[in-house]
């Protein structure tokens, strides 16, 4: 199925004349996938509600498979047959689904919302539009938390990525995740190569054997996690004294369970998570779909999600609407991953060079896992 | 109470009791001796504790009171591989993974007997029951009495002097169990084992025992050499159990040594044999056997006491002539009479007059 | 019936022979039976077969190579690796308009893709190229639209191009699209190639004809009503090249003809495609990456099981993997022989409970048996955490043992995330598939056995173990058979409990079935366990035999 030019010119047009609420050009069914627990709970206030209540009769199916989305939306594809309307991903997996053909290519001006002072989509969101498909909401960071209480005594809390790295100084046991991705980032930054120079570095063999090694002098002490609730939890029950994970992971485990639990934002990883709209729609769904999106991106929904999970909105225009947490009262902006105070040292994950590099250092970390 | 030979017992229950649920009994009060080389069968209903007993002697249960002893040795405590006592199963309980020469050899094997001894004995196990070319085979692949054969030889062959039998013709048909009681005594004698034979079927008890213990309600009722089981049953249950029987109910009305009167609940009187009644005025229930009934009058003797009868249905058997009556108020008394030329044949409805000698007549327990 | 005359066959009653009679009797009954199966037959088919087919033909197709590239792959075939250079212009040539034509149809990234699996860097190569086709395309387009201003538009070609006679090229090119997209392409696309200018302009009427069926089917436009693609300018340019081609445009008298004949006598951008493709990445004359898309050019391949058997196919042949990337093997093993394990300790464990729940009294043995199901009716998402919450070393079984003493607080057992924990875990999670079985099998085994055993003079252990336990035998093999074969395909746990060392197989096939997205490698290893296992069940049925195996009864 390929995606046609005048429905999206149609639907342009429907759009520019304000054409919302369900109306017969629209299907009154929309499923969305995201990733379940709290993350889908801040999509379900800040977006999905406020829509339903704007489009009465709409009805909105949550499925919580986006660690799966791009296997099943290859399967749905081959199938022929597309359930889902509105998937949320991470970038690199949207730029896969994009390459795969699997995800609508979006012109960002044309389907999204301009700010309210009239800057355009594509100002607005900036470099975050990676690839042709992706439609950002999110700002998150992979970043690290420790164990206040397990910090040696006369020893300063670890603040330093490199800290991860020294076992000397920091004893006890890591969670990194299961994947050469991040890691490799910081251990060759740990290893002496510069911040600039790291892809550079990673793209060489020598450079993949130099993370490895680095990885190599901690490995006895690392617990290798694959969910994202994995780290909270293994801090939670002092498992480990350090681990990597989401930022809105740790955020809950610090303010909303009070654990002994301190943030480390230094080499934090920036990556982005937003919606795709899956290729071969039908043409009310697809209208359904893009004028959810359109809704659920403006600037005012990306400020308000940020009351709920401590994720950063994509808009630059969203960054000052930012207010205090729905239920804790606390100020969000000190806990956003883009705040400047926790942005002094960042990554941003590169997704070229993963979509090209994933499937071989993957192999070779494996193989070194497995060693 | 069961008649005993003197002498020296090789198996011998003492007061044995047995209960398993702490409530009732099984066994009540058993008490047995047995002689070398006897062949005695425990017969009785089901439930009526005689495969229990079996099972005691074998040391597959424990009693709960009382002794048990082999060769005058008490085996309460041996364990049932250490008692050296031969038995076979009613399903026969062939090891089916193995052939039938490894079935044999098993437990010459668990003896720890040389091989060429071993094979020696399987071989003429075999051959004493006419299985010598089967060796190889495996149970499933023989027939209901092969595997009967098989059985027997596996219980045979490390020479037990005592060997249990627990229903093992059950399961064949009547014409081949014929043949195998006369294989399965002939055996015995032969090789002068002790044998104890569980069975339901009283043919078979009497066709194949020197004495047939009857079991019933946990106690043995009579024990005692076929025969005399037949024709002098110690109790109305015997009687009944044993053979087909004719009863009638009365009141002992006179009495002395081998001769009592009994005046039947329907007014008659008639002559019998005071078996277990002591005095007049005691109820009873008089025990005839079918074939013991005279219909020709001319044959009884002149003081006899007779009955009036009608004839119900007269069958034709072949070999005798089986008449259903009603007599005293009873429509199922039977009488059969052997198919001889002097014969007569009833008709249904025909009035007759029936009577026996008196020592045919037992009167027992009401 | 039939009577038996003299030596003729025998008859049926209405005077059919009988064996004819006879045998349509019993088709008659044969496919009554079938048709009662049907609908069984066909969910087998369905849900077992067909899935199992397709994973094998995955594991070996590579159509999408020659499906997008195919001029280019045919142009490749006389390239000669050895000699160390870029292959030919014509290759080149070749590949801008297979490219092209991909980029439209947004194919060439899938192809990206699939190469970058066997060579890092392909993915985003074609990415970004694809992109720049049109850039390419533009410098000729820009030329030739210089020369003569009707060329910029849609009318004046689709007069030009149309005609009669051009049918077969139409029939040609659809098909083309249809092997690339694998849609139909089929409708009407209301242009028909001159057959003049087809054999004037070969390349130009070839391109022009992709645009016009694209248009047409895939856009829903008019192709008079749109401006060619800039491919369709590429072609016309190349047709012009060839010097005897001015020739045949100075005799042609058809539509457009005085704007062909100023073309050839104007010059063209002296553009070649290598150079082109050179400026967009250096990587295109790079003889590796050609060395790649022409070992992988066929419509089948190797590639995907050399890989799950850590080879790999390059253009000398088979060579093994670097050894940083050998991983298969290792994890193949590691899966059987930890399955082997998880068997035996379920055999272990399994054996006395199954001998219980046999031999106890019913209704004992029945509460029993619900202990037995329970993990059952729990997910097996729940009982792994569960597993966790246990095995950690903080957990309920270190800090009990801590607590008694048995182990220093300094020195936690580590039972979790390495290879104990998934033994540990999977060993309970598999036990219900050796209980069962044996359970079943042992309850058919009469008390009479082992009583007769003893008679016969045998201990309680010689009566077990040489005629009890030989005889649930068939009870181990089918329980084992389950737990072995479930064993060897579980990730989950494994996932959850197993660490790095304690993962299988499946894990791998897990993450590029849904991570890495390369099904084909799925496929193959997928393939290869299929294959252990039956080649597993072969030697079980070798050794001890297949019918020496019961569920029960």
């Amino acid at each position: 199925m390929k995606f046609n030019k005048p429905i999206l010119a149609t639907m342009a047009l429907g759009l520019s004349a304000g054409a919302v609420g369900a109306d017969g050009h629209m299907a009154s069914d929309m499923t969305l996938v995201s990733w379940g627990g709290a993350y889908q709970q801040s999509q379900i206030s800040a977006y999905a509600d406020p829509y339903v209540a704007n489009n009465p009769g709409v009805t909105v199916t949550w499925d919580e498979s986006s660690a799966e989305a791009v296997a099943k939306l290859r399967a749905m594809n081959e199938a022929g047959s597309i359930t889902w309307d509105v998937v949320d991903v991470v970038a690199a997996d949207a730029l896969r689904l994009c390459d795969e053909g699997l995800a609508l290519e979006i012109d960002a001006d044309e389907v999204l919302a301009a700010a309210p002072d009239g800057t355009s989509a594509s100002d607005d969101f900036g470099d975050l539009l990676v690839g042709d498909c992706f439609i950002p909401q999110i700002v998150y960071s992979t970043t690290f938390g420790y164990r206040t209480d397990m910090v040696p005594d006369g020893v300063d809390a670890p603040s330093n990525i490199c800290d991860v790295f020294d076992l000397e100084t920091y004893p006890g046991m890591r969670a990194l995740e299961k994947r050469p991705i991040n890691n490799v980032e910081w251990a060759l930054l740990c290893d002496g190569v510069a911040k600039e120079d790291v892809y550079d570095v990673l793209a060489t063999e020598e450079g993949q054997e130099q993370a490895l090694a680095k990885l190599d002098t901690i490995r006895d002490s690392v617990i290798w996690w694959s969910a994202g609730a994995d780290t909270p939890q293994l801090l939670a029950d002092g498992e480990i004294f350090m681990g990597s994970t989401y930022n809105g992971r740790l955020f809950a485990a610090i303010e909303e369970q009070g654990q002994p639990i301190g943030m480390m934002w230094d080499a934090q990883v920036f990556d982005l998570d937003g919606w795709i709209i899956p290729e071969g729609l039908s043409d009310e769904r697809l209208a359904r779909a893009l004028d959810f999106v359109k809704f659920a991106t403006d600037t005012q929904r990306l400020a308000d999600q940020a009351k709920y999970i401590s994720y950063g909105p994509a808009r630059v225009s969203s960054a000052p609407l930012v207010g205090k947490h729905a239920t804790l009262g606390i100020d969000m902006a000190p806990h956003m991953p883009t705040d400047p105070n926790n942005a002094a040292n960042t990554f941003l994950y590169n997704y070229e060079f993963w979509a090209d590099y994933r499937d071989d250092i993957d192999a070779k970390f494996q193989a070194w896992l497995a060693q | 109470m069961a008649q005993t030979p003197e002498g020296e017992a090789f198996v011998e229950f003492e007061r044995v009791q047995k209960s398993y649920d702490g409530e009732t009994l099984v066994v009540k009060d058993l008490n047995l001796r047995m002689p070398k080389g006897e062949f005695l069968t425990m017969l009785g209903p089901s439930g009526s504790g005689k495969t229990t007993c079996l099972m005691m002697l074998a040391g597959f249960e424990t009693a709960t009171h009382g002794d048990i002893r082999l060769d005058g040795k008490s085996i309460n405590d041996i364990p049932p591989h250490k008692r050296g006592i031969g038995m076979v199963f009613q399903n026969y309980a062939l090891f089916p993974h193995m052939t039938i020469g490894e079935n044999l050899a098993f437990p010459l094997e668990v003896r720890k007997m040389g091989r060429s001894e071993r094979d020696e004995k399987v071989k003429r196990a075999l051959d004493m029951v006419e299985m010598g070319a089967f060796g190889n085979r495996r149970p499933a692949q023989l027939s209901g009495g092969q595997q009967q054969r098989v059985a027997l030889a596996r219980a045979l062959v490390f020479e037990p002097e005592l060997v249990l039998m627990d229903e093992p013709l059950g399961a064949l048909d009547k014409q081949l169990r014929e043949k195998m009681q006369f294989e399965i005594t002939d055996l015995a004698h032969n090789l002068g084992i002790t044998t104890v034979y569980v069975t339901h079927d009283q043919t078979e008890a009497l066709t194949m025992s020197d004495r047939v213990a009857v079991f019933d309600d946990g106690r043995i009722q009579q024990l005692a050499p076929p025969d005399e089981l037949y024709e002098a049953p110690q109790n109305s249950f015997v009687a009944q159990f044993i053979g087909e029987n004719n009863t009638l109910s009365g009141v002992v009305t006179q009495i002395n040594d081998d001769k009592c009167l009994v005046r039947l609940d329907s007014g008659e009187e008639i002559d019998a044999k005071p078996v277990n009644v002591s005095q007049v005025g005691e109820r009873t229930t008089v025990s005839i056997r079918p074939e013991r009934v005279e219909t020709n009058k001319e044959r009884l003797s002149d003081d006899a006491h007779t009955l009036k009868a009608e004839v119900l249905e007269f069958i034709y058997m072949g070999d005798i002539f089986r008449t259903r009556l009603r007599v005293a108020n009873s429509e199922e008394f039977i009488v059969k009479t052997r198919n001889a030329p002097d014969q007569p044949r009833l008709r249904p409805g025909e009035q007759i007059e029936i009577g026996w000698l008196p020592e045919d007549c037992r009167a027992l327990d009401a | 019936m039939s009577d038996t005359t003299g030596s003729g066959p025998m008859l049926a009653a209405d005077g059919t022979p009988l064996k004819e009679s006879l045998g349509r009797a019993l088709r008659r009954q044969k496919i009554r039976a079938l048709a009662l199966i049907a609908p069984l037959l066909l969910f087998v088919l369905l849900t077992f077969v067909i899935p199992i087919v397709s994973m094998l033909v995955r594991s070996v197709e590579n159509q999408i190579v020659s499906d997008t590239l195919p001029g280019t792959i045919a142009a490749l075939s006389e390239w000669d690796s050895t000699q160390g250079n870029a292959p030919s212009e014509d290759v080149f040539q070749n590949l801008f308009f297979d490219m092209f034509n991909a980029a439209e149809a947004k194919e060439h990234t899938k192809l990206g893709t699939r190469l970058n699996y066997e060579n890092t860097g392909l993915a985003s190569l074609f990415r970004t190229s694809g992109r720049s086709m049109d850039d390419i395309g533009e410098v000729f387009q820009d030329a030739i639209e210089d020369t003569d201003a009707r060329f910029d538009d849609g009318a004046f070609w689709y007069e030009m191009m149309s005609g009669a006679g051009g049918d077969t090229l139409v029939a040609d090119r659809r098909a083309r699209w249809a092997t690339l997209t694998g849609d139909s392409m089929s409708g009407d696309i209301g242009f028909t190639p001159s057959q003049e200018i087809a054999a004037l302009l070969p390349m130009t009427a070839t391109a022009y004809t992709d645009f016009a069926i694209w248009t047409a089917i895939e856009d829903d436009d008019v192709v008079a009503e749109e401006d060619p693609w800039e491919a369709v300018y590429v072609a016309l340019a190349v047709d012009l090249r060839d010097p005897s081609r001015a020739a045949a445009i100075a005799g042609y008298n058809g539509a457009g003809a005085d704007a062909l004949q100023t073309l050839t006598a104007t010059e063209m951008p002296d553009l070649t495609f290598a150079d082109a493709f050179a400026d967009l990445d250096e990587d295109w004359v790079s003889p590796d990456v050609w060395e790649t898309v022409q070992v992988y050019s066929p419509s089948y391949t190797s590639g995907y099981f050399l890989n799950s058997v850590d080879r790999e196919l390059t253009i000398d042949g088979v060579e093994a993997r670097p050894q940083n990337e050998q991983l298969y093997i290792k994890l193949f093993g590691r899966t059987l022989w930890m399955s082997l394990i998880i068997t035996s300790s379920c055999i272990l464990l399994g054996y006395p409970v199954a001998w219980l729940l046999a031999n106890l009294p019913v209704r004992t043995a029945n509460v029993l048996m619900i202990l037995v199901l329970l993990p059952f009716w729990t997910s097996l998402l729940v009982r792994t955490s569960a597993w966790k919450v246990l095995l950690q070393q903080q957990g309920v079984i270190n800090e009990l043992l801590v607590w008694l003493g048995f182990v220093d607080d300094a020195n936690r057992l580590i039972l979790m995330n390495n290879s104990t924990g998934t033994i540990i875990a999977m060993t309970h999670i598999l036990l219900p598939f050796m209980i069962l079985p044996l359970y079943s099998v042992m309850k058919t085994i009469p008390p009479t056995y082992l009583r007769a055993a003893k008679s016969l003079g045998a201990t309680n252990w010689t009566a077990f173990w040489r005629v009890y336990f030989p005889q649930s035998v068939p009870g181990i093999g089918a329980g084992s058979i389950l737990v072995f074969i479930l064993a060897i395909g579980y990730y989950i746990t494994p996932e959850i409990v197993g660490g790095t060392d304690g993962v299988f197989i499946s894990n791998r096939i897990a993450y590029h079935i849904s991570r890495s997205l390369n099904w084909g490698l799925a496929a193959a290893l997928g393939t290869i366990l299929l294959v252990l296992v039956l080649a597993l069940y072969w030697v079980y049925d070798q050794i001890v035999g297949i019918d020496n195996v019961k569920l029960g009864g």
